[in-house]
């Protein structure tokens, strides 16, 4: 019973070096997860940073400069109406990082309290959700989301909202299987035989039980829908003209594959990072709170 | 094992039964209208009204839906808003195409990921575990159309091994097919292969530290042995579930591959119906994908159960 | 013995195999056709299908003329009452049946009843179609129609197998064409083989014709710099000079017949009430702000043609005498405020969500935005796009038209009163009368005269802007010889073969 009185919770990350917890000891000696989450930390850094260092305007068109290779004034060339391709990279990590963000968010804040109640109250109510959750899963994700984002129509909001309800039912069914997990644990028992009312159990004891493997997830979802937001403006359906976006840089991108290969490089290699870094991140913490190793 | 098999596959009709409400509302909620779309540049008022008609899209709604199901029932998907071609006669001509761009994608991933896999598990916290870690998480993390475009652009433009796209069918010529496919189920298994290799990695880890593996050891067996006869065979299990699983998200999922190769499979197929607005086809391709994938996580199961034998309770 | 005899007959038949190895052409297009069924198909690259399998009364010549095809002379009566078709001879199907009157009556008649068929407009003056005998047909009209031969040069005038196509044609058509239909497999490819019973069969040199839809256009050329396709359409301008570097492809670039406009909502809904719907300085102020030979450098490689009327340049109907506006913000500014308005202005522009279409929207928001307009910019998807023109949920909406021979197919739609795409609603009844009396007058100096009236009525009201016309760049193998290009940018294969 001594759960009950220290409910374990998520762990902070703290540096303070006497009180070093095991979670923060493990999470440092991964190298490749310290890797991509400093590198994550540089991007977000500038995205945020943008509109003070890039050199110049994203949106601005200079028909004097079109397609030009990347030089000294220009770092990395220039796109097909003569924009700065680093200007517009910054900007862009903006719009895919928002994107990534948001997704999940929205993914999370409908699919885990589905996955919640299912778990925790078992039942017809668990059949119904787990039956929509698997109705949804069965269905291909990027289909879902491309069907979505044509139906709320193209842009970042929007694809950002089709993403988020296509990754949902991972989510939901994550919650669920954690809560299946540990519905017959002790504390909770004891907890219901109190009379605690279920509101309170569910936020104060069972969330908090199942976030370990909710955050690693959210790591790797981000990942996966930065991807999905880039094949989104690939297909036209996400970030609008003259907004830039690393998926719909690359849509123009593949139209000057032999005139102006650097058009293509930086997106896609700034993609391939950022989700890469997601996913080390996201590999990190998993070790990092696996109370098995 | 057959009530089990049996009483998956009665679970799985309310399932089918909402994904066929789901994909159906979705369509009909779509702006645009199809007629619109089909009555081309003429536009002309009699001939929309007729085809509305013709299509039952002026019925309520309900009706719609209740009629378009009894047809599914009885082997009816509809036919092809865009081209009248029944949608039964173009799933089976796009599901052998995709099925066969899916095996090849998971061959190539089954050969990179396990024996890549069982490296990194068997010299775990090495450079090399690390090195294919990193190679793994690339797989998953590169964009497929990225990628895609970039080995047209140096296989097929600069080095002219390859052809640029399209797709010969297999009965017509395996060489050319062959050709055809190799650079899409190379861009599809490159990123399979990153999760298989994870997937096996682990699942070696769990097997080589369990305790027959010690008493094996102990034997004095050599590691060789112990690695490929006892510690794979049992890591095998949740490769295999974990493998049956990938095909079927590859039988919907390789849109993006499809369009940029130009293959004629599922995903092309859905990702134009959808822009087109043919409902017919949207409908029926999302249902066939649905069924696949319940059939295929039974599959799963029924495999998981026979492999492992300490299941077998049912 | 026994075995040099073997020997020499196995010789003897590989290159009799070798002699008659099968010639196959491959075309990549840009998109998959609809349904190969021509009175109900409407897709530009059906029309590219058609070109091989089905033959038309009329043809057109790269200038603009007609000439015959299944028809070999034609007069209009007096009263251009009654058009009379001589028929050519010996021509059958690729069923076997005959060609004849009878054969053009059903023709006719299914693309002016079919419920569904896409030609009722453009037979819409059509009456009667009457069988004088076996090699003559009478077509009646109800009042005299100038576009009629040019309706017959298109799909209105093409001839299926009447007793093959009483019911599905769709799927399994069935014309008179030098190919004939042998499979479809959707958005992968359409297989045609050589007619054997071809009238001209001379003239055509390929066992096999493959269609294979590859909407990337950089995919489309890769594949023909590898050789796995022999014929490509719609180059993008700015792949012609790799193209062009390329020592085994040929280019052909002609002046098109389709345009791209900018509609603007004058009438139509809510969206109309604004200063730019309503007042036509304000329209004439955002078409100055416009520099088009800027957009033509810098999307089109200078290879498009600037243009701000509805007909091509090389059209008897291009009015020479009326200027191309060039940029000009000062002037742009002065209209604005005469007008009154509060700069900057609000205008919303709609276009389809392809990557050609989004830069020269953007190119035009930032020209428009010196002049004082602020532009917003949606990119929509087309299926949508056609509905919200219509529907009048758009200020300004940029849309293509493939264009047409006949003049009247490029204008009469787009801004009579009751035009069919005349989705800002734009009228006016003098310029109307101009364009139905056009329709009706075959003399060409008459018709010109009225067209220039209705240019000049056009340049002063505003209801549309045209941009400019696209090119037909068709690229191919080199070692192909006899391709003739055309402005309407189908690929012709008579006498078109390997060197």
């Amino acid at each position: 019973m001594t759960s009950l009185a220290h409910p374990v919770v998520a762990q902070k990350e703290s540096l303070k070096p006497r009180t070093r917890s095991p979670f923060v000891k493990k999470f440092l000696a991964n190298k490749g997860a310290v890797v991509g989450a400093a590198v994550l930390i540089l991007f977000v850094l500038a995205a945020l940073l943008a509109p003070w260092i890039a050199p110049h305007d994203p949106l601005k068109a200079n028909f004097l400069a079109v397609r030009k290779a990347p030089s000294l004034i220009y770092w990395l060339g220039t796109d097909e109406l003569g924009r700065d391709l680093f200007s517009r990279l910054l900007w862009g990590a903006r719009s895919s990082l928002l994107a990534g963000g948001v997704s999940v968010a929205i993914a999370m804040v409908i699919g885990v309290p589905l996955g919640l109640l299912a778990g925790y109250f078992g039942g017809k109510l668990d059949a119904v959700i787990s039956r929509i959750m698997e109705a949804l899963l069965s269905c291909p994700f990027l289909v879902l989301a491309i069907a979505l984002g044509a139906f709320l129509g193209p842009s970042l909001t929007n694809a950002m909202i089709a993403i988020g309800l296509s990754a949902m039912p991972i989510f939901a069914r994550l919650t669920r299987g954690q809560v299946l997990a540990i519905r017959h644990e002790d504390y909770l028992e004891g907890a219901r035989a109190i009379g605690l009312p279920d509101r309170w159990i569910i936020l104060r004891y069972v969330l908090p039980n199942v976030l370990s493997p909710l955050v690693v997830q959210a790591t790797l979802t981000i990942a996966s829908a930065i991807l999905a937001e880039a094949s989104l403006s690939f297909l036209g359906l996400g970030q609008q003209p003259p907004s830039p976006s690393w998926g719909s840089m690359l849509n123009t991108a593949k139209n000057f594959m032999e005139q102006a290969p650097w058009m293509s490089i930086a997106p896609g290699v700034a993609i391939y990072i950022t989700v890469l870094c997601f996913n080390l991140l996201g590999d990190g913490l998993r070790d990092a709170l696996d109370p098995k190793s | 094992m057959l009530t089990f098999i049996l009483r998956r596959l009665l679970s799985a009709i309310p399932t089918l039964i909402l994904v066929s409400l789901f994909v159906f509302t979705l369509q009909k909620l779509l702006p645009g209208d199809p007629v619109q779309a089909m009555a081309g540049e003429e536009r002309d008022p009699a001939v929309m009204e007729y085809l509305r008609e013709k299509y039952r899209l002026n019925d309520p709604l309900p009706l719609q839906y209740v009629h378009w199901v009894g047809n599914v029932l009885q082997g009816d998907f509809g036919t092809s808003l865009r081209t009248e071609q029944p949608v039964t006669v173009l799933l089976a001509s796009k599901l052998p195409v995709t099925i066969e761009l899916a095996v090849l994608a998971l061959i190539i991933a089954l050969v990179i990921g396990i024996p890549t896999g069982v490296i990194s598990a068997v010299r775990k916290g090495t450079s090399v575990d690390y090195a294919a870690n990193v190679f793994a998480l690339s797989g998953i993390s590169i964009p497929h159309f990225w990628l895609g475009i970039l080995l047209i652009m140096i296989f097929a433009v600069k080095l002219q091994w390859l052809p640029a796209s399209g797709f010969v069918p297999l009965g017509e010529d395996l060489g050319q097919n062959l050709k055809t496919l190799i650079l899409p189920a190379f861009v599809l298994g490159a990123g399979l292969s990153g999760v298989l290799m994870r997937h096996t990695r682990s699942a070696m880890l769990e097997v080589l530290r369990a305790d027959y593996v010690r008493t094996a050891r102990a034997k004095g067996l050599f590691p060789r042995t112990v690695i490929l006869k006892h510690a794979l065979r049992n890591a095998l299990m949740p490769i295999v579930t974990l493998t049956t699983l990938l095909f079927g998200e590859l039988l919907g999922g390789a849109v993006l591959t499809e369009q940029v190769f130009s293959i004629p499979g599922f995903g092309k197929m859905i990702v134009d119906a959808v822009f087109n607005r043919d409902y017919a086809v949207v409908q029926g391709v999302v249902l066939c994908v649905a069924i696949g994938f319940l059939l295929l996580n039974l599959l799963a199961d029924v495999l998981y159960r026979l492999i492992n034998p300490r299941l077998r309770t049912a | 013995m026994k075995f040099a005899h073997l020997m020499t007959t196995t010789l003897l038949l590989l290159a009799a195999n070798a002699a008659v190895a099968e010639t196959t052409l491959r075309i990549g297009i840009q998109d998959d056709p609809d349904m190969l069924d021509p009175h109900r198909s409407r897709t530009y690259s059906g029309r590219l299908v058609y070109t091989a399998l089905c033959d038309k009364l009329v043809d057109v010549n790269p200038d603009l003329t007609f000439v015959p095809q299944l028809a070999t002379a034609w007069n209009w009566s007096e009263d251009g009452k009654t058009l009379t078709m001589t028929l050519r001879d010996g021509v059958t199907f690729h069923d076997g049946e005959v060609f004849d009157a009878a054969a053009v009556k059903f023709n006719l008649d299914r693309a002016r009843t079919l419920p569904d068929s896409l030609r009722k407009s453009e037979l819409a003056s059509v009456e009667s179609v009457d069988v004088i005998d076996a090699k003559t047909v009478a077509i009646k009209v109800k009042q005299p129609d100038a576009t009629l031969i040019s309706q017959l040069s298109d799909r209105a005038g093409m001839m299926l197998a009447p007793k093959a196509s009483a019911t599905d044609v769709a799927s399994k058509p069935v014309c008179s064409g030098p190919y004939k239909f042998v499979q479809r497999v959707q958005q992968d490819r359409i297989v045609l083989e050589r007619f054997d019973n071809y009238w001209n069969k001379q003239a055509y040199h390929f066992d096999k014709v493959i269609f294979l839809p590859i909407p990337d256009t950089s995919v489309r050329l890769a594949n023909l710099r590898s050789g796995d396709l022999d014929i490509i359409e719609r180059v993008a301008p700015t792949d012609v000079k790799t193209a062009k570097a390329d020592s085994h492809v040929q280019v052909f670039s002609t002046p098109g017949l389709g345009y791209m406009q900018l509609m603007y909502n004058t009438n139509n809904g809510d969206k109309a009430n604004n200063p730019l719907g309503k007042d036509k300085r304000v329209r004439k102020a955002f078409e100055l702000a416009i520099d088009r030979d800027a957009i033509n450098q810098v999307v089109f490689e200078g290879l498009y043609a600037p243009s701000a009327q509805p007909f091509p340049k090389n059209s008897p109907y291009y009015d020479k005498d009326l200027p191309l506006p060039t940029r000009d913000v000062e002037a742009s500014k002065k209209l604005l405020a005469e007008a009154g308005v509060k700069t900057p202005v609000s205008v919303e522009l709609k276009v389809a969500n392809n990557p050609i279409a989004q830069q020269v929207g953007q190119i035009i928001q930032a020209m428009a935005e010196e002049a004082g307009f602020k532009v917003n910019l949606i990119a929509t998807e087309y299926a949508t796009l056609l509905n919200e023109q219509q529907a009048g949920n758009f200020q300004i909406g940029m849309s293509a038209w493939s264009g047409r021979p006949d003049p009247d197919g490029d204008i009469h739609q787009f801004v009579t009163c009751k035009g069919g795409q005349n989705d800002g609603h734009f009228c006016d009844p003098k310029l109307d009368e101009l364009l139905n009396k056009a329709r009706t007058v075959n003399d060409q100096a008459q018709r010109q005269a009225l067209y220039f009236e209705a240019l000049r009525l056009l340049a002063e009201d505003v209801p549309t802007s045209y941009l400019y016309f696209d090119p037909r760049i068709i690229a191919m193998r080199s070692n192909l010889t006899g391709f003739v290009p055309n402005p309407d940018g189908l690929i012709r294969l008579n006498n078109v073969a390997f060197k």
